[in-house]
């Protein structure tokens, strides 16, 4: 028997950052608390380091490796570099809340890395358990991240909640995993799509398909927070940190969208007629709960996670389509929500101290009267997340609209539309707060130096981005 | 040539824009000065073009200047058709706009508005030449529209009486009624001809009469009986014919130089112009033309029987004007259509004339329009008084005066004519003639003639009081300035002579391939057999009943205003229902109040507290809000916080989908 060492190369990255997670894990032990930044500097070394190292190694041609269970694509590239950076300015953001709060510390560095890992591993694994195996790495970071503040009871009990429901929801997606080996006899993606159109002959066979495909639905859904699998995101959201309510609202739905990919569009493309079926119900479902009840929340952060499951049913909605023009739509919408979402967070950090989360909508009032620069880029921030042109949030509904409407489903997009105009209220309420509403809190925003330069480059990303969609569209549509 | 008629549109544009926008900087003389040389170019280029195309013999000019958009095939353009209809009437406009323009200078001098009405007046010049220069019906319509809004505004120009605001908005909504039908008329020609070009459609009249169409389901109508009326519906608001009078008589709250100009000499003409102008179309549909003769011989005869009984001196001409107004539709109707411009034109001269004359006297007593309250004004103001006196045998159509001839021509023509309702409309012209003169001497004699009443108290029921009626009346009344007296001299000479060209534009061939009238129809031609010079046709008058008519209304006049003034109080007492119903105008303002703008007022209510307040408003707007807010509160229960309501809601969603996509 001779032993293949797999090509190591198209994994430097993930390697990289496993690598310094495991030396930033050591070396921060014998750090004491006023040397921590060390551990923040090397978090954030290694976070560009793997975007450099992806830029560099990135080729047009697909590599596959490990026996076939594991690819890197310039899809991976694009959305690994993504996860990455949007992770960077996460970890940016988080600091001056950590240390005001005494939560800096190396763990926080060193799950958030292995979370980084694992969403690395979901975009791009190329067998079911690779990707299972990043899904539960993931998950787990995620899990100890919402109850890192351990003596909060609110956070304990929200990583309660999620580590059920989410135990729930890998076990539906193993099972369904399970099925689909059982049936296809192969783990690796191009072999359960080539097991697929084999098995679609036979009308138990195709019963049973359906059946896995379901489970794996769920999976997926649960990840992504589309409705009925959304419950756990207001809980956490709310419950969690403010930095780790913002780490998992970002880059894990970039992960999600890929394994979506991967499984439906890669895996299970046979089965597409059943799939978009699925992901209807669920955009539908999520456009419509997410809308309407992000109304009902005098919570801001519960408000951003009914906004989320709103964004997320438009992704869904473009993955639904089942055409490259569909994909490259919801891919381009969940980059652009990422960045929303962050500098939605960043705002709430922005104007929390210690004692003070600024977590309720009330929070936001008068806020230009307090900083008109920063009252500026939440306007932007909520301009986009309404979707109101020049802003790229605009582009973004309007590309998976374009695709909805090619697909002959006008209804839909009507659908999409009248939610949009319901959800605009709500962002629009809290730019209302801020321009014509008096403060009820008038203390001097806190905000070190480079957390206000991202912050305000962020907001500005959105009118940017807006003005030039075709910059970011075209990398979406190019690899897909 | 082009340049010579843009330069003849333009120039009261440009006055009025000066006097207009910069009203403020250019002051009152600098705002009369611009505007009174902007239309006299106007008037002297007019006259210029008039003598081109009448005795030089000069080709009819028919071509676009400005494209403002191709779309759809259509043509949208500006351009502009001269030929001797648009040459005589571009004379008429600019010589009445130009004399009137002089006489506001004297009208006007205490108005703090002096400034805006030069604009307006100089403005509408530059509409109606537009209206009538038009070689197509966007242009048309635009000239139509443009001098409705002039009319507007200057019928409202003393915004601050609420009887002006009154008349404005019904002059405007009466139009409106017009102009609907208008449109309509016109879109259904250009619907099948996909032009506006006059040219191309009067081409094509011929092929057009062919078409019908089924406005009702089972019934067959001929398309261009159903355009010409519609079109001739919109000539009836413009030009006042009964039912869409009712806004002329109101329209008298304007100032007196404005009534003159557009509410007899000009604007009201319009719809006998395009009448005129539409004349090749016209002679396809005797329907129309039926419709057309009924409709001006009502106006003419009834219309002038309320004139009896009006005591506002500037309303007895209003009346009068519809009345004449009437006689040119009659004309039309009976495809007379060279003597309805004819008529048009003599009008246009001693109405013009009338009213700036009447203008005149309201001077000289100090704003007061009330005739119970003038008398024996002859002989303190001679020269209106000499120049009123043409303009009333002119109207009165006394032999040798303008009016003489174009009535008669009217009227011998009604009378030969067989198109349907001919008869009828003949008995209504001639007893009009008796009425007119009745009306005219009367208004002539109470102003002019008789007890000096403006030395008395007002009487008791006096009701027509304005914002300038309380100057007290102290002073001799006296003749006004010479900027009054000398267009009233200018206008008098063509109301008496105006009439002697009745040889060429009646019987001659100055209308040829101009006016278009179907050989069997042709009453004129058949006049013109009998017609042996001006002379000739002077002499004939006399023998014919319009003359003894009109002798018999100015001498009755005379007997019961001046020689004994109790006979109108005891008719009004004997017959009081039929004085009533006169005063009343036959009540067609009480049945458009209490019809049209109440039920619209109601109709508006039950669409606001219906349609807006509860459909769009309640449901709708706050409806869809309060149901979202609802929705977003019950939605929100679902978030219970529990675990295994978490868990069950995930369960619940995969057995959806496997139900609904497996089974």
């Amino acid at each position: 028997m001779n032993l293949h060492l797999p090509d190591f190369a198209p994994v430097l990255p993930e390697l990289t950052v496993m690598l310094m997670a495991c030396a930033i894990l050591v070396i921060d032990l014998f750090l004491p608390q006023e040397r921590r930044h060390i551990t923040y500097g090397l978090t954030q070394f290694t976070l560009l380091g793997g975007v450099a190292l992806i830029l560099v190694l990135a080729t047009p041609d697909p590599r596959i490796t490990f026996g076939g269970s594991y690819v890197a694509d310039p899809l991976s590239d694009l959305l690994k570099s993504a996860v990455l950076l949007i992770s960077a300015v996460v970890f940016l953001y988080a600091r001056p809340y950590l240390q005001a709060r005494e939560l800096y510390k190396g763990e926080f560095y060193v799950l958030g890395l292995f979370g980084v890992l694992g969403m690395m591993v979901m975009i791009s694994a190329h067998s079911l358990l690779t990707l299972y195996l990043g899904l539960e790495l993931l998950a787990l970071s995620l899990y100890a991240l919402v109850a890192f503040n351990r003596d909060a009871s609110a956070a304990s009990e929200s990583a309660m909640k999620y580590f059920v429901l989410g135990s729930i929801a890998s076990g539906m997606l193993l099972y369904g995993m399970s099925l689909l080996y059982g049936i296809t006899g192969s783990l690796n993606l191009t072999g359960v799509a080539a097991g697929i159109v084999a098995g679609l002959t036979s009308p138990d066979l195709n019963l049973a398909l359906v059946f896995a495909l379901a489970f794996v639905v769920v999976g997926i859904g649960f990840k992504l927070g589309a409705v009925p699998f959304h419950m756990w995101i207001p809980d956490v959201y709310h419950g969690a940190p403010t930095p780790v309510a913002l780490f998992i609202s970002a880059a894990p739905k970039i992960a999600g969208f890929a394994i979506a990919i991967r499984l439906l569009v890669d895996g299970l493309a046979p089965l597409q007629e059943s799939w978009s079926g699925m992901l209807l119900v669920l955009a539908v479902l999520s456009l419509a709960i997410g809308n309407v009840v992000a109304i009902a929340q005098t919570n801001i952060k519960r408000m951003f996670a009914y906004s989320t499951i709103a964004h997320i049913g438009f992704v869904v909605m473009g993955l639904m389509v089942g055409n490259e023009q569909g994909y490259a739509a919801g891919m381009f919408y969940v980059l652009v929500y990422a960045l929303m979402s962050a500098g939605g967070f960043g705002m709430i950090m922005l104007l929390s101290r210690k004692g003070f989360e600024a977590d309720n909508l009330e929070d936001f009032k008068g806020l230009n009267d307090r900083s008109p620069w920063f009252a500026f880029v939440m306007l932007l921030l909520m301009f986009s997340m309404a979707g109101i042109p020049p802003t790229v949030g605009f582009y973004a509904k309007l590309a998976v609209l374009q695709s909805v409407i090619q697909a002959d489903l006008i209804w839909l997009a009507l659908f999409a539309v009248i939610l949009s105009v319901i959800g605009a209220f709500y962002y629009l309420r809290v730019v209302k707060f801020m321009y014509f509403d008096k403060p009820v809190d008038d203390a001097p925003l806190t905000g070190s130096g480079d957390f206000n330069v991202v912050l305000s480059l962020n907001g500005l990303a959105m009118i940017a981005l807006g003005l030039f969609p075709g910059v970011l569209m075209s990398l979406t549509a190019a690899v897909r | 040539m082009e340049s010579i008629y843009l330069a003849i549109v333009l120039a009261p544009l440009l006055g009025a824009a000066v006097a207009g926008l910069l009203g403020r900087q250019v002051g009152r003389a600098g705002a009369h000065s611009v505007t009174i040389a902007g239309v006299a170019v106007s008037f002297f280029l007019s006259a210029y073009v008039f003598w081109q195309h009448a005795v030089a013999g000069a080709a009819p000019y028919n071509d676009s200047v400005y494209t403002w958009m191709v779309a759809d095939g259509f043509r949208f353009e500006v351009g502009f058709l001269v030929d001797r209809l648009t040459a005589l009437m571009m004379l008429v406009v600019t010589f009445v706009s130009f004399m009137v323009h002089i006489y506001t200078i004297g009208y006007m001098r205490d108005d703090p508005g002096y400034q805006r009405f030069f604009a307006l007046i100089s403005l509408f010049t530059f509409s109606m030449l537009m209206l009538v220069m038009a070689n197509n019906f966007l242009q048309l319509f635009f000239g139509w529209e443009a001098v409705g809004l002039v009319s507007y505004l200057l019928i409202g120009f003393w915004f601050r009486r609420p009887s002006a605001i009154y008349a404005n908005l019904k002059a405007f909504i009466v139009n409106r009624v017009g102009d609907m039908a208008f449109v309509l008329g016109i879109a259904a020609l250009v619907l099948h001809t996909s032009s506006l070009d006059y040219a191309t459609l009067f081409a094509r009249a011929e092929e057009l009469s062919g078409i019908t169409l089924s406005l009702l389901p089972g019934t067959e109508w001929s398309l261009l009986s159903v355009a010409c009326i519609l079109l001739f519906i919109g000539a009836m608001a413009k030009s006042a014919q009964v039912p869409l009078h009712v806004w002329l008589p109101d329209s008298m709250e304007g100032p007196t130089p404005i009534s003159a100009l557009i509410h007899a000499a000009t604007m009201v003409t319009a719809g006998i112009f395009m009448v005129a102008r539409m004349s090749p179309l016209y002679e396809h549909s005797v329907a129309a033309l039926g419709f057309i003769l009924v409709i001006g011989a009502i106006t003419a005869f009834f219309m002038g029987l309320i004139g009896l009984v009006q005591n506002d001196i500037k309303r007895v001409v209003a009346y009068s004007t519809l009345s004449q107004l009437g006689y040119m539709t009659v004309a039309l109707g009976a495809s007379a259509y060279a003597a309805g411009i004819f008529h048009l034109m003599t009008h246009a001269f001693f109405k013009a004339l009338l009213f700036l004359a009447a203008g005149s006297v309201i001077i000289a007593m100090h704003h007061e329009q009330d005739m119970r309250r003038m008398g024996g004004l002859g002989k303190y103001m001679p020269v209106t008084y000499v120049t009123a006196l043409v303009g009333a045998l002119a109207l009165i159509g006394f032999p040798g005066f303008s009016g003489f001839f174009s009535k008669d021509g009217i009227i011998e023509a009604v009378h030969l004519s067989s198109t349907p309702g001919a008869g009828f409309a003949y008995v209504l012209v001639l007893a009009g003639v008796f009425v007119t003169a009745l009306y005219t001497f009367r208004m002539f004699f109470m102003v002019f003639h008789g007890e000096e009443r403006f030395r008395h108290a007002p009487p008791p029921d006096h009701g027509q009081d304005d914002a300038h009626g309380h100057h007290g009346h102290g002073g001799e009344p006296h003749e006004s300035p010479w900027v009054v007296t000398l267009p009233l001299v200018l206008l008098a000479i063509p109301s008496v002579f105006a009439g002697y060209l009745i040889g060429p534009l009646l019987f001659g061939d100055f209308f040829d391939g101009v006016l278009h009238v179907d050989p069997s129809r042709d009453v004129l031609a058949e006049l013109g057999h009998h017609y042996h010079g001006v002379w000739g046709y002077l002499a004939h008058g006399f023998m014919m009943p319009p003359f003894w008519l009109a002798m018999a209304g100015l001498v009755s006049a005379w007997y019961i205003y001046l020689r004994r003034p109790g006979i109108a109080r005891v008719a009004r007492e004997r017959l009081p229902w039929l004085h009533a119903t006169l005063q009343r105008g036959y009540g067609f303002d009480a049945f458009n109040d209490a019809v049209f703008a109440a039920g619209t007022r109601r109709l508006g209510q039950f669409l606001w507290r219906f349609g807006d307040a509860l459909i769009i408003d309640t449901l709708l707007v706050n409806g869809s809000s309060r149901a979202v807010g609802w929705a977003a509160g019950r939605l929100r229960l679902g978030q219970t916080g529990y675990l295994y309501h978490y868990a069950f809601a995930m369960i619940i969603g995969l057995l959806g989908l496997i139900l609904a996509f497996a089974l």
